[in-house]
């Protein structure tokens, strides 16, 4: 399980890379091997500034949809088109060019209650 | 939970294990869509030893069987099966399932995991002709060998020539080194190939000598996801989603196993319901555009109107789009007929299309 230890991890599997005051957020290795093959990545909320846990898209599977839950508050700033036609990486490279969204965040505060990968590490019992 | 014979098998293989219908499961190995391709390209193997498996014998076997299922077992022969429904007093579905005759007065019903009790007391409580009943769902096996390489793939494990048994035909024999084993031409996938029924206990070696056999044509093991997907591309329906004991077997599409050439539950009810036409119909669609279906999305018209639910949605793995069934009112049920499906705050516009989704 690939859990790398610069990132910054939420229970709801995703992970966030801090860079100033914009964060890159997608999913962990472990959602997308619990997911299986991701056939489709909905983001409909670019450029639209919503709060901490809001649901900023959709990921699909064969088997099963799951929401996209925001880490923390701010704008959307960008979404990976390359995902458009190639939902698929999120499956190849989670954490590189499976990135879903990239936000101005609004309240940097907020990337302290977020979870370091020791501490995903032991959520997902790897 | 259950598990079958096989569960270590698929563990050790590292199948990701899910609970269905009572039993713990493989639903996926490697991947839903290289299992999905591995069956419509070369051959796969599927452990689907949680179906149940009813013996009904003796000289009022046939009787049995004709008050309880939708199609005409009359037609049946030694070697032949048929796939049949088993209708409620209610205008809906118990199960459907397919019956094999085995001897002159010996068949054998495959019903769906999650009905097995409900099957087995449904019809015996319309025994009252004393027809011989046997449970044997904890004893059987089954695989679902299934490709358009499995005939090939299979044929040196067999003295029996593969290629001569039909489509719904089958043969009782020798496979993998085990004698009376039932070698059935049948399947849920639409790519071919067979289901084979054996023992609990002879089945790792079956399982082993079908991997050693089919190496050399990618054979790979698959799992319920992809079995899923498989079936939903031939628009076969599925027990708990697409039928129920609500359906009537008219709205399903199911008109062909209803045969009114015999008595049967609900026959007279039904026969009315195929006069006077059904007022909804289950149809199948294809998303215009990028989407999903998924069970339970509302169907809606181009007011916006609910129409119907999905009863079964997926994203098509050899056709690349999203596809599903559900039911909408007859008007609304034609070939080529526009409807819409809600998925999430949009409702993405879809074709209504003949089956098979998936051609070949």
């Amino acid at each position: 399980m690939n859990i790398p230890a610069d990132l910054k991890y939420t229970k709801d599997h995703e992970w966030v890379k801090v860079e100033g005051d914009v964060v890159t957020v997608g999913i962990t290795d472990f959602a997308q091997g619990e997911l299986g093959d991701i056939v489709y990545v909905e983001v409909e909320t670019l450029d639209e500034t919503l709060e901490a846990e809001e649901v900023f898209g959709t990921v699909e599977a064969v088997k099963t949809v799951s929401d996209l839950f925001l880490p923390v508050s701010g704008e959307i700033i960008e979404f990976n088109e390359a995902l458009e036609d190639a939902p698929e990486l999120v499956n190849s490279d989670p954490y590189g060019e499976g990135w879903m969204i990239k936000v101005k965040c609004s309240d940097l505060s907020q990337l302290e209650g977020l979870m370091t990968a020791d501490d995903y590490k032991a959520l997902i019992g790897a | 939970m259950k598990n079958t014979a096989l569960t270590a098998t698929h563990e050790a293989l590292g199948a990701k294990m899910v609970p269905f219908a009572g039993f713990n499961m493989p639903v996926q190995y490697e991947g839903v869509n290289i299992e999905h391709e591995t069956v419509r390209k070369a051959v796969g193997v599927f452990d689907v030893s949680h179906m149940g498996e009813f013996l009904i014998e003796g000289p009022h076997a046939l009787e049995l069987i004709q008050k309880v299922s939708s199609n005409d077992a009359s037609k049946l022969a030694i070697g032949k099966a048929q796939y049949s429904c088993m209708p409620n007093d209610d205008g809906g579905i118990v199960d459907d399932l397919i019956i094999y005759q085995l001897k002159e007065e010996t068949y054998l019903l495959v019903v769906n995991a999650s009905n097995i009790e409900k099957d087995w007391n449904w019809i015996s409580s319309k025994n009252d002709v004393g027809a011989e009943m046997r449970n044997l769902s904890d004893n059987y096996s089954l695989l679902a060998i299934q490709g358009p390489k499995a005939v090939e793939a299979m044929q040196s494990l067999t003295s029996h020539d593969l290629s001569e048994i039909k489509f719904y035909n089958f043969v009782v024999g020798d496979f993998a080194g085990v004698e009376n084993i039932i070698i059935s031409a049948t399947g849920y996938t639409g790519s071919g190939g067979f289901e084979i029924y054996c023992k609990n206990d002879e089945v790792q070696q079956v399982w082993d000598k079908v991997f050693e056999a089919g190496a050399d044509y990618g054979i790979k093991p698959i799992g319920l996801a992809a079995r899923d997907t498989l079936r939903l591309e031939m628009g076969y329906c599925l027990y708990g989603n697409d039928i129920n004991d609500t359906t009537s077997p008219l709205e399903a599409g199911l008109g062909w196993i209803t045969k009114f050439t015999k008595d049967f539950t609900n026959s007279e009810a039904l026969k009315q319901q195929k006069e006077e036409g059904v007022q909804r119909k289950l149809v199948a669609f294809e998303l215009d555009e990028r989407g999903i279906p998924r069970q339970g999305y509302d169907i809606v018209d181009t007011e916006g109107n609910v129409i119907g639910q999905v009863t079964s949605g997926t994203m098509s793995p050899s056709l690349g789009k999203g596809i599903g069934l559900g039911y909408v009112p007859t008007a609304l049920a034609g070939v080529d007929n526009k409807i819409h499906i809600q998925i999430r705050k949009n409702a993405i516009p879809a074709t209504v299309v003949k089956l098979p989704f998936y051609k070949g």
